[in-house]
């Protein structure tokens, strides 16, 4: 059991460091037409997620990965279940990969509004629709036993799952102003920080509204009821969000975002951990939930993977956390002008 | 048309048009980490502005190859849940390994490479081009391994009607897979090289950067020649892998129907449409296939007459595409050799280098067909012997995949044209 107790964390956070990490880029498109007022601006936004956008996806195939194999059964049903909207993330993510790459790529203004259109969906979507997604998921999906999903898209925008949605979308673009904020200068540094502040309240309400909704329409209070220390996890979150407001007061931007890159960690990891041991709830047939009991894959499978994710994850920590120290540098206009800018 | 079918063509859209992508990633990634290296060992700046100059036309094509990859990854739960929930112990394992040791490495150095020019010493930004070269050619290694347990399932057993990892060693040396491996590398290699060849000849026509130009011809070609020699013994020792795993794959590949020793080839042959025999059959060879199937002319072949009618693959597509990749992969030794002979006064072959640009999609085309004798060929089953392909699509309505493949079919169509124009435009522009 304990393999398979790993195994269930891992993919919390697994999960839970994509939205930290593709959370900023997500939410900086999604700011993207509001921000940017001009051609600079805008290739500024574009270069300062340029260089992490593709690192921070992978985290996503990552997850992708690992719920295949830890858990082929949550895998297939969630997959299947979610099939529109999954498509219509992955179309909006496929849009915006093109937009970083292409729309420099021609010196016209209708070809640059257009990849602009595809930056802020591409962006703005997949933000939306991860939180409705994981929200349903919290609250558990219609499926039977035989894996058929009763579903459809309109039922996934329900009250809990827009809440989600937006409660993603928000704090994603607040975690992107941040992340903009420690990658310029000048009047665009100074005004991304005052839309963080901006956002800050209406994160902290849809984070409310989000827990409270939690207590309502899920059950993943019930584990927290039968064992109170693990309350400690949404308190860091809550913590995390109220620590955010504290530092960008101070001016110490990095710490802001650090402070809210711990919060989107602990959200979904209060989610995940309070679905244990279940990772796919049917709230069809609560009998045909996917649970780390029916769902795991074999020991020997999940040992081996194991021994692959301790070995590898650490390291590619280190060395995306390395190649992030290394471009982290502020976009002015020595780095525009650059050969490799977009 | 059923879920079955549908999710099929949804398939082979998306994993075709991500295949466009993929080859000339792991080709020219390696020509770039030698023309780099290159760079290092001589200090020549002409080697730099041909670094920059291939990367340029390599990260337009990069990126478009690693989202339509997430597409094909989702895709085996969207569509294929039944096959996902039946495999995933294994094929599942392998796919996250995959992501976990290469895809992260290759996104993070290549942004170092490609933003880090001024931030990395020479020699650290060269080792960053090598890395992404090692990890997108490791993760084309872990995806064929898992593509090799659908063809010849290895080191499984069978749990409550599952295949389950037994034997993890075997899975990762299955030899169907190991020749796959080889196959498809080489070919990829291939298609970098004739990139490159193609593009130089340009600009060579047009006497353009001459030197620049002249000095990418010559790696290439080097390249292109010991590459489509290993794709072509890879290719035959691929063949002979089926023979022993797959004798329905073999016999539809060559259209033979009856089993028996000392089996002729012929060069003129033609499935009925009915999957049943050959409509056309001349010019034997004789002993042909035997020999090229087991190197000995008195081997037994199996006919497709001996496998029941249900178990057998399309012959047509399976026939057709085999005969065109073949008679692809015989020219390409015949061209590296001529262009080999060549490279030194190239220049002066103008004919030569106007055609040469139009070579450049053949090696692609090769694959495709490759592709599809390995896809079509094992049909019907999604897991050799194991689970029909019948059986392994997800529970979801067919009007779903419909919109999906027109949604699919649309923005693939769109990219790809984008694509190819601005390769096109920035190929021609030649570097600054």
């Amino acid at each position: 059991m304990t393999l398979e107790l790993i195994w269930f964390l891992l993919w919390g956070v697994l999960w839970s460091v994509y939205f930290v990490l593709d959370g900023f880029d997500l939410g900086l498109g999604t700011l993207f037409p509001f921000f940017a007022k001009n051609e600079r601006e805008k290739r500024v936004l574009y270069n300062t997620v340029a260089p992490f956008w593709d690192g921070n996806e992978v985290w996503l195939i990552a997850a992708g990965g690992i719920t295949f194999a830890a858990f082929p059964r949550a895998y297939a049903i969630m997959f299947s279940a979610l099939y529109a909207p999954l498509l219509i993330i992955l179309f909006a993510l496929i849009m915006r990969a093109a937009s970083f790459e292409f729309r420099n790529k021609v010196d016209s203004d209708g070809w640059r509004k257009m990849w602009d259109v595809f930056q802020f969906l591409g962006n703005f979507i997949p933000a939306l629709l991860f939180g409705v997604a994981f929200a349903n998921i919290f609250q558990g999906i219609p499926f039977d036993a035989d894996g058929v999903y009763y579903g459809s898209i309109i039922k996934l925008l329900n009250v809990y799952g827009i809440i989600g949605g937006l409660f993603f979308v928000i704090n994603f673009a607040m975690h992107g102003a941040m992340w903009l904020s420690m990658k310029s200068d000048g009047e665009i540094h100074d005004r991304a920080i005052s839309y963080a502040k901006k956002l800050w309240p209406f994160t902290v309400a849809l984070a409310v509204a989000f827990l409270a909704a939690t207590g309502f329409y899920t059950d993943l209070f019930a584990n927290y009821q039968k064992n109170g220390v693990l309350l400690v996890i949404p308190a860091i979150g809550v913590t995390a969000l109220l620590m955010v407001r504290i530092f960008l007061a101070g001016g110490r931007n990095h710490l802001a975002w650090i402070s809210n890159a711990i919060s989107i960690f602990s959200v979904i990891m209060f989610g995940v951990i309070g679905m244990f041991p279940k990772l796919l709830p049917s709230s069809l047939d609560p009998a045909a939930s996917v649970t780390v009991y029916n769902g795991a894959s074999s020991t020997l499978t999940l040992q081996i993977m194991l021994g692959v994710v301790v070995v590898i994850i650490p390291l590619v920590l280190l060395y995306q956390l390395w190649a992030v120290k290394l471009l982290m540098h502020v976009v002015d206009d020595k780095v525009l002008d650059s050969d490799e800018s977009y | 048309m059923d879920v079955v079918m549908l999710s099929r063509i949804q398939f082979a859209v998306t994993v075709f048009f991500h295949f466009i992508f993929v080859p000339l990633t792991l080709g020219l990634s390696v020509l770039l980490a030698i023309m780099e290296t290159m760079y290092v060992r001589t200090g020549n700046e002409m080697y730099k502005r041909m670094v920059k100059f291939w990367g340029k036309l390599f990260i337009i094509n990069f990126t478009l190859g690693v989202v339509t990859g997430i597409t094909l990854e989702f895709q085996f739960g969207t569509n294929w849940s039944r096959y996902s929930e039946y495999v995933g112990d294994i094929f599942g394992s392998l796919l996250a390994i995959e992501a976990s040791t290469s895809f992260f490495l290759e996104s993070t150095f290549i942004a170092v490479w490609f933003f880090g020019w001024e931030k990395v010493s020479k020699r650290v930004h060269c080792m960053c081009i090598w890395l992404v070269a090692l990890a997108s050619n490791m993760s084309a290694f872990w995806i064929i391994m898992a593509n090799a347990f659908m063809q010849n399932p290895v080191g499984y057993k069978m749990v409550d009607g599952k295949p389950q990892l037994a034997d993890f060693f075997a899975v990762i040396t299955n030899p169907y897979g190991i020749g796959e491996f080889a196959h498809t590398v080489s070919s990829s290699w291939m298609v970098g090289g004739l990139f490159v060849i193609g593009i130089s000849a340009w600009h060579l026509v047009r006497k353009n950067e001459m030197e620049l130009f002249k000095s990418s011809f010559k790696i290439a070609s080097i390249f292109f020649l010991i590459f489509s020699l290993t794709t072509a013994a890879a290719g035959h020792h691929q063949g002979q892998i089926a023979a022993k795993y797959q004798p329905a794959k073999l016999a539809a590949m060559e259209s033979h129907w009856e089993t028996g020793t000392n089996v002729p080839m012929y060069l003129l042959t033609w499935p009925n449409a009915e999957n049943t025999g050959n409509a056309i059959q001349a010019l034997p060879i004789p002993g042909a296939l035997s020999i090229l199937a087991y190197n000995n002319p008195n081997a037994e072949v199996i006919g497709l007459n001996d496998i029941p009618a249900e178990d057998r693959p399309p012959v047509l597509p399976t026939f057709i595409s085999f005969r065109l990749m073949v008679a692809l992969g015989s020219f390409f030794p015949l061209l590296g050799i001529a262009l080999f002979v060549w490279r030194k006064k190239i220049e002066e072959k103008t004919f030569v280098l106007k055609v040469l640009p139009w070579l450049i999609p053949l090696p692609y085309i090769a694959i495709m067909l490759g592709w599809t004798v390995t896809e079509v060929g094992r049909q019907p089953w999604i897991v050799h012997k194991l689970l029909r392909t019948s059986e392994a699509a997800s529970p979801i309505e067919a009007s779903m995949v419909v919109w999906s493949i027109v949604a699919f079919t649309v923005i693939y169509t769109f990219l790809g044209l984008l694509d190819i124009y601005l390769l096109r435009k920035y190929a021609m522009k030649g570097p600054k």
